[in-house]
């Protein structure tokens, strides 16, 4: 296995994309990615593309070819697959592009993550969404994604202590780093009164803490690591690329409020580059829900378990913290296009290893941790990026 | 969903069919062909056997959703539980019979047969399983109790309605 760098990154503004189309939003990250990667597409080997949803939400699967064609790649027939794991499908993508390079099978490729869901009605993408659950056995007897990770919630709050206002943090602190993200589909402050006051979706979970629907496409390109200064001045290796399951149904799991697939993947990822949750500056972690990021820092580390509710309101995971969390504004403002998210998610770490974050620059930041989640849990996928000396 | 995708689950959501692994002694719902628990997953093929939960047991969490799932609408707001059976598996389902604001984690409750949601005016009825706290150990909630349910032949009962 040789070692893997992330030559070139490019991402979609995010958001109600009304007058795009899917393939438009997918081609314009590609591109992006391969001009910031300085090759052109005669140097590409693969295209892995991370979709969670299109039969459903456009009528169109098979998807993976059609990108690749108006990307203008069909005459070469380069083998293009989409990856599928609910809304890690980004992340998984992103791990099998890295297995393709660091096998010595390709040098280069892309790995696109792309997601239309304005085009249906809400409450149809709501049904899709709980789609990642177990459908036969938890949503036929009424629940709704939310309503799991409300069940989450409530759990953790029984059992620790954690409250309203704390899960309400998570949602101010989202909003105010996606203040600065120009491609965020929010970039309004909340208040936690604001948070608290909205309308209930399913209890103790409200509007504001759930992220919203949206339209967005991501990519990277990968190639091998020592070949990578060729192609830019600032290399981030991928350290680890570590994917975690776990049963489909919440209720088949020993504990709740926690995700065995994170901390398993967690605990691979630390030790195969060795280095510690300590070593973090930055991460993006998944927050669909306000409890996630809660539930995500005690499985990665971060906190100690139980703690994550005070721990979090202390500010002390804001900007200029250890480590700052979802610089982009997270899914919660930057915006959920579910196949997109474990894309974009590397997109920002990337800007911020190399020092290109503008605004929301974390200064120093040598080491990020990217953390994407598919349904309640079931696939967890985490990734180490490092700045390459 | 087509009616024969329901149907086969009826044993299962109608009667609260699990399995139990003759090895190890856990019990499942719903039934599984291997166990998880059994070290080597060998050790228990071909001894899974039928298990029937008795449908008691008391709520793990519980969120009252607002926004419903599809075919749930008219039912908002309605609380949705995690119940752990005395059998040891835990189950997902609506917990009724009872305001939001009187469903608490630690409430004892017992599984009752009733209508899950319709597809439209037209379309297949679900039933299977809901929850209603048991103030009275002996006191039954109201609906017909699971084991009357039980005895009816229901696969057929549905293959022919």
């Amino acid at each position: 296995m040789r070692e893997v760098a992330v030559l070139g990154v490019g991402q979609t503004r995010f958001g109600e994309l009304w007058d795009r189309s899917f393939r438009e939003i997918g081609i314009e990250a590609g591109l992006q990615a391969l001009v910031d990667a300085k090759l052109s597409s005669a140097d590409l080997g693969a295209l892995f593309l991370g979709n969670m949803a299109s039969g459903t939400l456009i009528d169109q699967e098979h998807i993976a070819p059609l990108i690749a064609d108006y990307a203008g790649l069909a005459g070469r027939h380069l083998p293009a697959v989409r990856v599928e794991g609910g809304g890690a499908s980004g992340a998984l993508a992103l791990h099998q592009g890295y297995l393709a390079v660091a096998s010595g099978l390709y040098d280069y490729v892309v790995v696109g993550g792309a997601e239309k869901l304005t085009d249906v009605p809400d409450a149809t993408a709501t049904q899709i969404t709980a789609s990642t659950a177990d459908h036969e056995w938890e949503v036929v007897f009424g629940a709704t994604l939310p309503a799991l990770w409300g069940l989450v919630a409530r759990r953790h709050m029984h059992l620790h202590g954690t409250t309203r206002e704390q899960l309400a943090q998570v949602s101010v602190h989202a909003h105010e780093m996606g203040s600065k993200n120009p491609n965020a589909h929010y970039r309004n402050r909340l208040t936690v009164e604001q948070v608290i006051g909205a309308p209930p979706i399913a209890e103790p979970l409200g509007v504001l803490d759930c992220a919203p629907f949206s339209d967005g496409a991501a990519a990277v390109v990968l190639g091998p690591l020592d070949t990578a200064r060729r192609h830019t001045d600032t290399p981030v290796r991928i350290a680890a690329s570590v994917v975690g399951c776990d049963t489909m149904a919440l209720q088949h799991r020993e504990e709740i409020t926690s995700v065995g697939a994170t901390v398993e993947a967690a605990s691979q990822a630390f030790r195969r580059a060795r280095r510690a949750a300590t070593d973090v500056q930055v991460a993006e972690i998944h927050d669909a829900y306000s409890i996630c990021p809660l539930i995500g820092l005690e499985d990665l580390g971060f906190v100690e378990r139980g703690r994550a509710g005070p721990e979090f309101a202390t500010g002390r995971f804001g900007s200029g913290g250890s480590p700052t969390i979802n610089p982009s504004g997270g899914t919660k403002a930057q915006g959920r296009p579910f196949g997109a998210v474990g894309v974009a998610q590397v997109v920002e770490l990337v800007r911020q290893l190399r020092g290109e974050a503008k605004e929301r620059q974390v200064s120093g930041a040598t080491l990020g941790l990217a953390h994407d989640l598919g349904g309640t849990g079931a696939t967890s996928v985490v990734h180490l990026l490092e700045r390459a000396n | 969903m087509s009616i024969a995708r329901f149907w086969r689950e009826t044993p299962r959501r109608y009667n609260l069919g699990g399995s139990k692994c003759t090895a190890c002694g856990t019990v499942y719902f719903p039934p599984r062909p291997v166990c998880p628990h059994c070290t080597h997953h060998r050790q228990s093929i071909e001894k899974m056997v039928p298990f029937q939960l008795s449908g008691s047991g008391e709520v793990v969490s519980y969120t009252v959703v607002h926004e419903a799932a599809e075919g749930f609408e008219m039912q908002v707001p309605y609380v949705v539980a995690l119940v752990k059976t005395d059998e040891g598996p835990v189950l997902t389902g609506q917990v009724v019979d009872v305001e939001p604001d009187g469903v608490a984690i630690g409430l004892r409750v017992r599984a009752t047969f009733r209508k899950l949601r319709e597809e439209g005016q037209a379309g297949v009825i679900h039933y299977g399983y809901k929850f209603a706290p048991v103030d009275d150990p002996d006191r039954a909630p109201r609906g017909p109790p699971m084991a009357e349910v039980r005895a009816a032949p229901a696969a057929t009962d549905r293959a022919s309605a």
